[in-house]
């Protein structure tokens, strides 16, 4: 049972909920918290994303925090003593015409400006580093070339939570399951606590991170944000023997893929792209990200799929996430994640314990703030405007 | 595969549709505040439930309609054109 009060509460037993607990107990001293979680550990999109971690950005803000996060990942085994699994595999971004080569050199050398590793291949140069892909002038959209980060790879999504769980657990801190926030008491203008599925919860301090969900949460304190949630869907197939070394994306034919350490070929594409709460999506979506993988691995056109799931994601009106104070005295935000939460779980934690210690941005998270939007100070990576389901 | 009721065309597959967001929206008078333009432009109730949008039949009669759906289980309460008063 959670006692009846704590310094700070944490919503959502998530990847970037159990780190920020564990970057407040290791890097601050606080704690006396308590992470709140109406299912179970790191059963909601921490268990559902396609576990791609990099920081291929080409925006400072981003490419700084996602840059952070990946020095981080480089160490987390290490730092939680539990195997992630973190595996630089690389991340190749492919491109399907001139214009894209040009966007993706400027990239690059953004990247590398930000002190990012990022290297622009050839044809020939991906032929030879992915074999199986199809880099015939004769495919739908043919490859012209691609921009690869080497150091960028996976993870293996459920360690995260769990090795996260562990290190929090044994720095004192609570993880309670099965306890649903249900309201969130303001007294004075200020966080007096939660009301949750077993009772009342006080605390000094509340951080939302339930990313899919933020809306709803925030909404309890009388907030409206710049979001909306959407269904994303991925899927495996059966296991077959290693043939895809790395992770392979491509914005033209909205697909990401890589293979699995079981052997699985794992990918995902873009939203169904109607607000949804739903963990599961529609078949055309499947449909559409199946072909898109045949059109770029013809050699798996006789591989039997063998699970699709749906996670609920929070698509913020930049594509970029938000972390941030309220304007709640004591309560802050983790939200806004997008497709691009996973990599970014170490360092959301490590920012988001920093903001609610100190109540202030750190510089990493200066860019994430909330009233960007109002400002108009936006970090809209892809130029798509204020349409949640075109980032 | 959801089936969006046209009131044109009749029911028909998600695919022949285009989604816009959110109906309930309204636009602010071009001298309003900034906060109501930030709201307009940016926040959203995004509610878990019953939502209010906009679908455009692309595919199909190409004309804009207002969708009732249920954004938690995908169930299609109803529609109506775009021109029609809310609530007739």
């Amino acid at each position: 049972m959670p006692k009846t009060e704590y310094d700070v509460i944490i919503v959502g037993a998530g990847g970037h909920g159990l780190a920020t607990a564990y970057y407040l107990a290791k890097e601050h001293g606080i704690s006396n918290v308590a992470v709140l979680e109406k299912g179970w550990l790191g059963g909601g999109n921490t268990g559902r994303n396609t576990t791609i971690v990099r920081s291929n950005y080409l925006l400072n803000e981003n490419a700084n925090f996602y840059e952070h996060s990946m020095k981080l990942w480089e160490s987390l085994s290490q730092e939680l003593n539990y195997n992630v699994m973190f595996s630089q595999r690389g991340v190749l971004n492919l491109a399907h015409s001139d214009a894209e080569m040009d966007s993706f050199s400027r990239r690059g050398n953004a990247m590398r400006f930000n002190g990012i590793d990022a290297e622009l291949l050839m044809r020939d140069q991906i032929q030879s580093m992915v074999p199986y892909l199809d880099c015939s002038m004769s495919t739908r959209y043919p490859i012209f070339g691609g921009l690869l980060q080497r150091r960028a790879g996976t993870a293996r999504h459920d360690a995260v939570a769990w090795g996260y769980a562990r290190a929090a657990d044994a720095r004192g801190i609570d993880i309670v399951q099965n306890c649903e926030v249900v309201g969130i008491r303001v007294e004075n203008g200020a966080i007096a606590g939660v009301d949750t599925s077993r009772g009342f919860i006080r605390a000094k301090k509340i951080g939302i991170a339930v990313a899919g969900n933020s809306s709803r949460l925030a909404a309890m304190a009388g907030i409206r944000l710049p979001i909306e949630s959407h269904v994303l869907q991925a899927m495996v197939t059966e296991p077959l023997k290693p043939i895809i070394h790395t992770v392979v994306t491509s914005g033209a034919s909205h697909v990401y893929i890589n293979q699995t350490d079981k052997g699985e070929v794992l990918f995902g594409g873009d939203l169904d792209n109607y607000n949804s709460y739903a963990q599961r999506g529609n078949l055309p979506r499947i449909e559409h990200v199946v072909q898109s993988v045949l059109t770029l691995f013809p050699i798996l056109s006789r591989v039997r799929l063998m699970r699709t799931w749906g996670g609920v994601v929070d698509m913020s009106m930049d594509g970029s996430p938000i972390i941030d104070r309220l304007p709640v005295a004591g309560l802050y935000l983790n939200g806004g994640w997008c497709y691009g939460g996973f990599k970014a779980t170490p360092g959301s934690g490590w920012c988001f314990a920093y903001t609610i210690a100190r109540d202030e941005l750190h510089l990493l998270n200066t860019g994430f703030r909330l009233d960007r939007f109002f400002k108009g100070e936006l970090l809209d990576e892809k130029g798509g405007g204020p349409f949640p389901n075109h980032h | 595969m959801l089936l969006i009721r046209c009131p044109w065309c009749g029911e028909r597959a998600e695919v022949e549709f285009k989604y816009l967001g959110d109906a309930t929206v309204t636009r602010p008078a071009s001298d309003d505040s900034d906060e109501a333009w930030y709201d307009f432009v940016y926040t959203r109730d995004n509610p878990r439930g019953e939502h209010v949008e906009w679908w455009h039949h692309t595919a199909g009669c190409r004309r804009w309609i207002r969708v009732r759906r249920n954004t938690w289980t995908h169930e299609v309460l109803g529609s109506e054109p775009a021109n029609a008063k809310q609530g007739d």
